[in-house]
């Protein structure tokens, strides 16, 4: 039954708009890029009854994820920007676990939610050292699907900012190659949506702290006696 | 130091070549390397002044379909003047020296005409176990190479085997099968292609004799007149491409109306070459023209790249079938698997947790009781 007492709770500002702005812009970006260029990789067998010139489907499909691609990877740079000038909870020191705290808190993880040998124990409000860790990572790719996406586009572009990544198609072995691993990193998107989702889901059902709409707040709710600033 | 010969022009007339035909070849020269028509002049004065350069084209592990190539050179008279007036002091295939007469042509060339003869080099070079998969008159081609190479005024790479290695490299490269320009410290023009086009092979020699110097060469060493541009970008099935309409396979409707090779795996995105252009067999066709997709055998490792009939190379070690997206497939399910089955655990083993948050939580009874929120 209900306790007799409610429960304080603290309201905390989480995520800043530039951080939230970041956060959608690129889920939109990344399900296009997902989607279109998988459709690159395997276009779809349609409309063979009229002819060449009467569409431009495959065409419109690669703009997009051209486009889409320069969004993306300059809101990329922007959050990189307010890991630096950003609150605590959006700076860089979150992603790269410097302090032994932070080991403590990736084991913690561990037990409490991914294998749940432990049932309770606390987790910091923003990102978790282990989450943390894996946004680094996720980073990482990022990075590597613009390259190589830049690279692969250099080769279709005399403008200034794609050829300024044209060195890495010799240094990977050939076009060939880069398209590979472009496309072999696009299954990394589609494991990294599902996991990421589902653990909001988990998060929010099990701590009750407003995970979920906290991206669009910016708010998560924190038991008053628990909650360490 | 012997001289290097009389002059193409003065070769030419005493074969009996007219002064018209001359400007024939000039001009059919001119083109084929790319030069503009108002530098037509600076091509004629270098054929009527500059002494012929000798000539040494070295072959290695290779299938000289290269020397195949540059024999059908499109323009008769290019082809002709180019062969009879270079002075092939050494090519193991057309001299009619054999044994150690033609070792000794060899010997002879470098020593007489340091800094002035040409090398060209058809295939690759074995560096396993001392060299011995390719030996040549009792000596490694690495050995032949690097003397050949050293006082040479310049060096071409024929073909995908001296670029890079084509397919003596592919995996496993049992011989060590290496590109000549990672054995040698100068710069080496690499004409890739297995074979390259003749048309640009007897392009980048013309520009050679005519400026004496190496044409315009991007990162990778190749003329970037020929390779800057891929087969796919002048292709003249692109605007198939374009409306996304694709050969499903080889034998559809859509094959028959020519429609864009993409799903059959060509290589035309991932390849630079001139074929869309220059084409083969004195412009008859192309591959792609043929009705068969680009297998890319101007790049890097195209061998390890394939099957050449699917668009993915297939995925190291899981089997000739599976693409990245086989792989990727299976990992994308396991993920969703993994996920319902840690949120039916979650159920269960967190009851407790989640019994807690709703019995912490102000009910409609209490709100209205309290009425504090
Ligand atoms: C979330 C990030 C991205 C994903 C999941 C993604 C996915 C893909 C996939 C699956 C392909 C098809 C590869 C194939 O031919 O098999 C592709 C092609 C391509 N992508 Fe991306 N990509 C991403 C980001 C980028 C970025 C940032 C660029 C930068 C310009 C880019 C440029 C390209 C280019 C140029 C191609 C080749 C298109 C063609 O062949 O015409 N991509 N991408
Ligand atoms: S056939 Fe090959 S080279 Fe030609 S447009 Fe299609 S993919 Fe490109």
């Amino acid at each position: 039954m209900a306790s007799a007492q409610p429960i304080p709770y603290q309201r905390v500002y989480v995520w800043e708009f530039p951080v939230r702005l970041y956060h959608w812009v690129n889920a939109v970006c990344v399900v296009a890029l997902g989607v279109t260029g998988y459709l690159i990789g395997n276009p779809l067998a349609i409309s063979y009854s009229s002819e060449a010139y009467q569409q431009y489907w495959f065409g419109w499909v690669r703009f997009i994820h051209f486009v889409t691609a320069f969004v993306f990877f300059f809101n990329f740079l922007v959050r990189i920007y307010w890991g630096f000038v950003g609150n605590d909870f959006a700076r860089w020191t979150n992603f790269i676990p410097f302090k032994r705290a932070q080991y403590r808190e990736m084991v913690e993880v561990l037990k409490v939610d991914v294998l749940q040998t432990k049932i309770r124990g606390l987790i910091s409000l923003g990102h978790n050292a282990l989450a943390g860790l894996i946004y680094f990572l996720s980073f990482l790719v990022f990075l590597f699907q613009a390259i190589t996406g830049f690279a692969l586009y250099s080769s279709m572009s005399d403008s200034f900012f794609p050829r300024l990544f044209a060195w890495i198609v010799p240094l990977m072995g050939g076009d060939n190659p880069v398209r590979q691993w472009h496309h072999v990193f696009m299954w990394f998107f589609v494991v990294f949506v599902i996991v990421h989702v589902y653990l909001v889901f988990y998060h929010d059902y099990v701590e009750g702290r407003g995970t979920t709409s906290s991206m669009v707040g910016g708010y998560k709710f924190e038991r008053e006696d628990e909650y360490k600033s | 130091m012997a001289d290097s010969g009389p002059p193409i022009w003065q070769v030419m007339q005493s074969k009996g070549y007219s002064r018209r035909e001359f400007m024939h070849f000039c001009s059919f020269a001119a083109a084929a390397a790319g030069i503009h028509a108002s530098g037509l002049l600076s091509v004629v004065h270098a054929f009527e002044k500059k002494p012929r350069p000798p000539v040494i084209w070295l072959h290695f592990q290779e299938c000289t379909c290269c020397s195949e190539s540059f024999i059908r050179s499109s323009h008769p008279i290019v082809a002709d003047v180019l062969l009879d007036t270079l002075s092939l002091d050494y090519t193991e295939t057309l001299q009619a020296a054999a044994g150690h007469q033609a070792e000794k042509c060899l010997q002879d060339t470098i020593k007489n005409y340091p800094g002035q003869y040409i090398l060209l080099v058809e295939g690759s070079v074995p560096t396993k176990d001392g060299g011995v998969y390719c030996m040549i008159g009792g000596r490694t081609a690495e050995d032949i190479l690097q003397e050949a190479a050293k006082s040479a005024a310049s060096v071409i790479a024929w073909g995908s085997c001296a670029s890079n290695g084509c397919i003596q490299s592919a995996s496993p490269n049992p011989t060590s099968a290496t590109p000549i320009h990672k054995l040698l410290s100068r710069t080496v023009i690499n004409v890739p292609g297995c074979p390259p086009i003749a048309d640009v092979m007897t392009g980048v020699v013309t520009h050679l004799l005519v400026f004496g110097r190496a044409p315009e060469l991007d990162s990778q060493g190749r003329p970037r007149e020929f390779y800057s541009r891929r087969v796919h970008d002048t292709c003249y099935r692109r605007p198939y491409y374009d409306a996304g309409l694709f050969v499903e396979s080889w034998d559809d409707e859509s094959a028959r109306k020519g429609y864009c090779l993409y799903k059959m795996g060509c290589r035309g995105p991932v390849t630079y070459n001139a074929c869309g252009v220059t084409k083969w067999n004195n412009g008859v066709s192309y591959p792609i023209q043929s009705g068969h997709g680009c297998i890319g055998c101007s790049e890097n490792g195209f061998w390890d790249n394939g099957p050449f009939y699917q668009h993915l190379a297939s995925f190291p070690g899981f089997g000739i079938e599976s693409t990245a997206d086989t792989i990727g497939t299976a990992l994308g399910l396991t993920a969703l698997g993994g996920v319902a089955l840690h949120a039916i655990t979650t159920n269960i083993r967190k009851r407790k947790v989640i019994q807690e948050l709703k019995d912490d939580s102000l009910s409609p009874e209490k709100t209205a009781e309290g009425g504090d929120n």
